[in-house]
């Protein structure tokens, strides 16, 4: 049964720079000897889909990330349930799960309706859209279907809005015809479809602007990078340089930081003044430590879902686009 | 005569204490600090209220994983409500209560957050699938 793991507490190349300290770091090394003890691959990432090795239609997987269930079984047709760390790992030991949920046909039909009337125009729009059906489906139990997109959003715009779907909403699964796995099926008679414009999506993005205050950290990370986003953020911040009291944290996985390093893309990111991570995610790297260590306190980031956990970790988060948010890193404040 | 409210047979042991209710959603990674055992996330109902000991009264379950073992941690600690009452569960919350020993019911007929006041003195019993007010006759 291959067993693999989501993202960890420490990056042990960067923790002190980041303020994290001995113990967290020991403690991690505990936890790394015990599952690697066990058999298990330490692929540190929550992105498998997008860099390890993504399952098919119809795989019954276990596991014990939101993003990646949603992913799994919204855009690939995959079968899972939420599965907390107790139960992923028991799913581990005896190569059984419990067959209820999402593993079964009955509860993977459509109870909710939504028509999208703007195309979102970047990743924290896309979060944006996410956190809006999750926040109207509230319940792990709702599956929404999606209609009225453009064109084909890509796997990272996915990503992000399954992110914050299930973030905001516990939604496990979700379809768009012609664009996921599976036919939408509605459970029952077909219920009236809730529209999402332009308007919306501005006033959930406002609902987090500060702009002028002064900017603590920006993250770049929940879910972690991919390869695309990686360049992405290198074209970005090329030739410029982040503000000596703002810091810039990147995370993805081992094998995208690999690979981007081995591209020059980390060069050009770090020479900006950012940090990579690899391996880590930054709200499981002890973020309220994090944040009384550094004395952080307004954060920037493109990913709605995290703007939704860190409300309870002492963070004012702010959302916008990759561009916005580095822009903002240069001068500083948020703009 | 107390009043009897019937529910979805749940887990756990049984137990009493006293109602603390919001019509909100429940994560302890999200909306708690489990060091000092208080709501602290700005926009929950719950938000600066303490939750240790008490029997949290809320309308479901959100957001990720991490409650299926943050549970287990925090009963370790003994900064952990006595028991939880919910509209409808999700399967992360219902593992979490069974690794931390916590008992958890839902399912009942009406809203939670309407039966149910903040102040109420409760006896909650998972496997007979009943929550008593013990402080109320109506």
């Amino acid at each position: 049964m291959p067993s693999i793991t989501d993202p960890r507490g420490i990056d042990f190349a960067i923790y002190r720079r980041l303020g994290q300290n001995s113990a967290m770091a020991a403690l991690e090394r505990r936890v790394i000897k015990a599952l690697s003890a066990f058999g298990v691959l330490m692929t540190d990432t929550c992105i498998n889909y997008q860099t390890v090795l993504a399952p098919l239609r119809g795989e019954h997987v276990a596991y014990g990330d939101t993003g990646s269930v949603i992913y799994a079984n919204s855009v690939l047709g995959a079968r899972s349930n939420f599965e907390g760390g107790p139960s992923a790992l028991a799913a581990a030991l005896t190569g059984r799960i419990p067959r209820y949920g999402y593993h079964l046909d009955t509860h993977r039909r459509v109870t909710r309706w939504f028509r999208l009337t703007a195309s979102p125009r970047d990743l924290s729009e896309w979060g944006a859209v996410g956190a809006i059906v999750g926040v109207a489906c509230g319940s792990y139990w709702q599956v929404p279907v999606i209609e009225g997109l453009e064109a084909i959003p890509g796997s990272d715009a996915l990503k992000h809005f399954g992110a914050a779907l299930a973030s905001f909403g516990s939604v496990a699964l979700f379809h768009m015809p012609g664009i996921t796995a599976e036919e939408a099926i509605f459970a029952g008679a077909p219920p009236e479809p809730v529209a999402i414009g332009r308007a919306d999506i501005a006033a959930f993005l406002a609902r987090y602007a500060a702009p002028g205050d002064k900017l603590d950290v920006v993250v770049f990370a929940a879910p972690q990078l991919s390869l695309f986003e990686i360049a992405a953020l290198a074209d970005a911040v090329d030739g410029r340089q982040i503000h000596p009291e703002t810091t810039v944290i990147v995370a993805t996985s081992p094998e995208v930081k690999h690979a981007a390093d081995r591209m020059g893309l980390s060069a050009r990111i770090e020479a900006a003044g950012a940090v990579v991570a690899q391996g880590i995610c930054f709200y499981q790297s002890y973020a309220r430590e994090m944040a009384e260590a550094n004395s952080w306190t307004r954060l920037m980031t493109n990913s709605a879902k995290l703007v939704n956990i860190l409300g309870g970790y002492g963070y004012r988060s702010s959302l916008a686009s990759l561009e916005r948010c580095i822009d903002s890193a240069v001068a500083g404040r948020v703009l | 005569m107390p009043v009897v409210l019937r529910c979805h047979s749940g887990i756990g042991p049984v137990v009493s204490g006293m109602a603390l209710v919001a019509a909100d959603n429940f994560s302890a990674r999200y909306d708690l600090d489990r060091s000092r055992g208080i709501f602290v996330r700005p926009s929950h109902r719950l938000a600066g209220q303490r939750y240790v000991d008490r029997i949290l009264v809320l309308d479901g379950a959100k957001g990720g994983v991490a409650t299926a073992w943050m549970l287990h941690e925090m009963k370790a600690r003994g900064i952990v409500p006595r028991a939880l009452i919910f509209n409808r569960v999700n399967p992360i919350i219902a593992q979490g209560a069974v690794f931390a020993g916590v008992a958890l019911v839902d399912r009942f007929a009406g809203n939670v957050t309407a039966l149910f006041r903040t102040g109420d003195e409760l006896r909650v019993d998972p496997a007979a699938g009943t929550v008593e007010i013990l402080n109320r006759d109506t």
